[in-house]
């Protein structure tokens, strides 16, 4: 049966067996709102060729996958977003995740740490180690890697403004382990367009935080080849409500800048490609993720060969980290979670993630206790070990719905990016709040399909329980985790060496005035005791604050 | 007495370092949808910058999202303000992760009402509509 004829036959059986019983309930969307045809066939991907459009594993254009052997070489890394309170508790954490089968780490800053400010600054009050772990030098970074050798395990830290120091931070203490650069592997997530656009968290306007992303990799790609330099990320996009469609053209629509920025700041592009890293969302409509995922490898392998003449192959793989949809999860009955959570891992497992992290079901209240996060990470588990899914590599394509989703994907996300060339680019289009308004009419309309009971929220909207009390233990972080934290903060400036934090700090702002790379100059600061704040202090001075104009 | 119907004069924003204004994005629109005059502060308040403007706007309604755990300090300020600077006819609410107990307290201390996880718009909407002088819940 051909393409035309299957479209025929679909007609007739669209009257016939299918219109035999009434539609139940409606409408049949993805949680993006697309509208879903009862059925796919051959009609819906007649124009796909396997050799162009899918390839094989580890071949242009990646589809497949970017590995030649993908899960059946080794599986995802199990790596949990993870820290709170200060860095003494958050290293037994990361003690207990690796003794429970975690293989990656990843670091969970406090707001002040996010932000570039320290423990003692006043607008921290309140915040320090509530949401993450409290970093303010290289003595606590040190304390959050006590028994853990950092060339022995890889990194992601979610670090943005800051990321440069923190990073620095890292490199200083694995150097003071003993370990080199060269040796040193993992991610700094240092994405900062999307900062502009979803997660909030900047410190400097944008072309100097373009500046420092330059600095970084032109100083990773010779000191530290083993680092990702960005974590090029949707996962935030997804989360303050946009669409799928949405979470893949922005992100790569970002990826293009970054790559752009690097260019045009001389640096050859098969110097720098190989190490951007990605990272998406996992949401809560299986088949919609599966499918974007599958388009953003082949996206981004077709932009990066045509668009940029990268030669290297390793410059066209996009490999990513996926999290599991926090905003998927609810407060009411938090059990539920681990089974939503599940069916999101799963589906960036069957799209091909290189790095997993899981959400623990009492995310929506608190910080992870132990008995929550080890259920996450044993989910990850079940997958790898239980349920086949590694035994042979993506197992969905040749789906006529997973193919025509694809398919379907990559053109919206084509269609944005001509949208946002016109609005002159990425930096323009973020100034004129092209994305950001995007968003929050993605989110409110989700919104109101809820409140329309046009989409079901389990245990919320539907099958609630009634007069529904919370019965499980939550993460509680005491106030004196503040106070210990200040305590150490001042502690460690009234001992360090004031002279060379002097020298240090000058020489700091001399070169981000003019235009020598600023990672030495970090580095030395870092190794003076320069806290957090008084590194971002020098840059501030000369970089400006971001200011943004808030619409809704 | 009071026209229920009266447009309000609502004003949102997102004291403290946290970023994540999907929330009170959602919540400004439902009520600027609803006919209110909703003023969105935006993102990284302070206590002493939210009240300036409510009086300076002239608010009769703050409301607060709050979601990375500084609740307790970030309410108590804004309440003790709102008081010193001569305005505490002004309503505060909000929104947000609150555990119970601390939501108990934040409305002991003078908080009208806080909105938890899985609230709809609508209820929030009504709830500001019916607010009135001497109208505390």
């Amino acid at each position: 049966m051909d393409a035309s004829e299957y479209k025929e036959e679909k007609a007739r059986w669209l009257r016939e067996s299918y219109s035999s019983s009434p539609e139940e309930e409606g409408p049949f969307m993805t949680v993006s709102s697309e509208p879903v045809e009862p059925l796919y066939g051959p009609g819906d991907i007649e124009d796909l060729s396997y050799e162009s459009d899918l390839s094989f594993p580890g071949e242009f254009p990646y589809t497949r996958g970017i590995r030649g052997n993908m899960y059946r070489g080794r599986p995802w890394t199990m790596r949990q977003f993870s820290g709170f309170g200060t860095a003494k508790e958050t290293n037994q954490r990361y003690k207990f995740l690796l003794e429970h089968g975690q293989t990656g780490l990843s670091v969970a800053f406090d707001m002040p740490s996010i932000m570039g400010l320290d423990s003692d600054d006043p607008l921290s009050e309140g915040e320090v180690g509530r949401c993450g772990v409290a970093i303010d030098s290289v003595k606590d970074m040190e304390e959050l890697f006590d028994g853990i050798p950092l060339d022995n395990i890889t990194t992601s830290m979610t670090t943005n403004a800051p990321a440069s120091i923190m990073l620095s931070f890292y490199l200083v203490t694995g150097e003071r382990q003993g370990a080199a650069f060269a040796d040193m592997g993992g991610t700094i997530q240092n994405d900062i367009l999307k900062e502009y656009i979803a997660q909030k968290s900047w410190i400097f306007p944008p072309k100097p935080s373009l500046r420092i992303i330059t600095d970084v990799m032109r100083f990773c790609a010779s000191e530290v080849p083993r680092w990702n330099t960005i974590s090029i990320s949707g996962y935030h996009i997804r989360e303050a409500g946009s669409t799928a469609a949405q979470e893949l053209a922005f992100t790569l629509a970002d990826g293009i800048a970054y790559v752009q920025a690097g260019v045009d700041a001389g640096i050859d592009v098969d110097d720098f490609a190989p190490r951007l890293s990605f990272f998406f969302n996992s949401h809560i409509d299986f088949f919609e993720e599966i499918a974007k995922y599958r388009a953003a490898r082949r996206i981004w392998a077709r932009v990066m060969k045509e668009r940029f003449g990268a030669k290297k192959e390793e410059s066209l793989l996009l490999r990513f980290h996926t999290q599991t949809a926090g905003c998927s999860l609810t407060a009411q009955q938090p059990e539920n979670n681990i089974v939503r959570t599940a069916f999101e891992g799963l589906a960036a497992v069957l799209g091909g993630t290189q790095s997993l992290h899981t959400n623990s079901m009492d995310e929506v209240l608190a910080l992870p206790t132990e008995k929550a996060v080890e259920i996450a990470l044993r989910t990850q588990q079940v997958m790898a070990y239980e349920t086949g899914v590694r035994n042979t590599i993506d197992p969905l394509a040749g789906s006529y719905f997973v193919e025509h989703l694809t398919n379907r994907l990559e053109e919206q996300a084509l269609q944005y990016f001509d949208e946002i060339e016109a609005e002159g680019g990425v930096l323009e289009a973020i100034d004129k709040g092209y994305f950001q308004r995007r968003i929050a009419d993605s989110a409110y309309r989700y919104q109101m399909e809820i409140e329309k009971g046009e989409r079901a929220v389990v245990g919320v909207n539907r099958f609630a329980n009634e007069g529904e009390r919370l019965d499980i233990e939550l993460l509680r972080i005491e106030p004196s985790v503040e106070r210990e934290q200040v305590a150490r903060v001042q502690e460690l400036r009234r001992e360090r060496n004031q002279a060379a934090v002097e020298v240090a700090g000058a020489e700091l702002r001399r070169r981000a005035e003019g235009t020598d790379n600023l990672m030495p100059a970090i580095l030395d600061c870092v190794r003076a005791h320069m806290t957090l704040g008084e590194i971002v202090l020098v840059m501030k001075e000369v970089f400006g604050e971001y200011r943004e104009r808030p619409l809704f | 007495m009071a026209d229920e119907k009266k447009s309000k004069r609502v004003l949102l924003a997102k004291p403290g370092l946290d970023g994540h204004d999907r929330g009170v994005k959602v919540v400004a629109r439902a009520l600027r949808d609803a006919g209110m005059e909703v003023i969105y502060l935006g993102l990284h308040q302070t206590p002493e910058q939210i009240v300036q403007a409510a009086i300076e706007e002239d608010a009769e309604v703050v409301g607060l999202s709050s979601l990375a755990g500084a609740h307790m300090t970030i309410f108590t300020k804004l309440i003790e303000l709102l008081r010193e600077r001569g305005a505490p006819d002004i309503k505060v609410m909000g929104g947000g992760i609150i555990p119970d107990e601390d939501i108990a307290e934040l409305e002991r201390m003078g908080v009208v009402r806080l909105f938890t996880p899985g609230t709809q718009t609508s209820e929030i909407v009504d709830f500001v509509q019916r607010m009135g002088p001497g109208l505390e819940r």
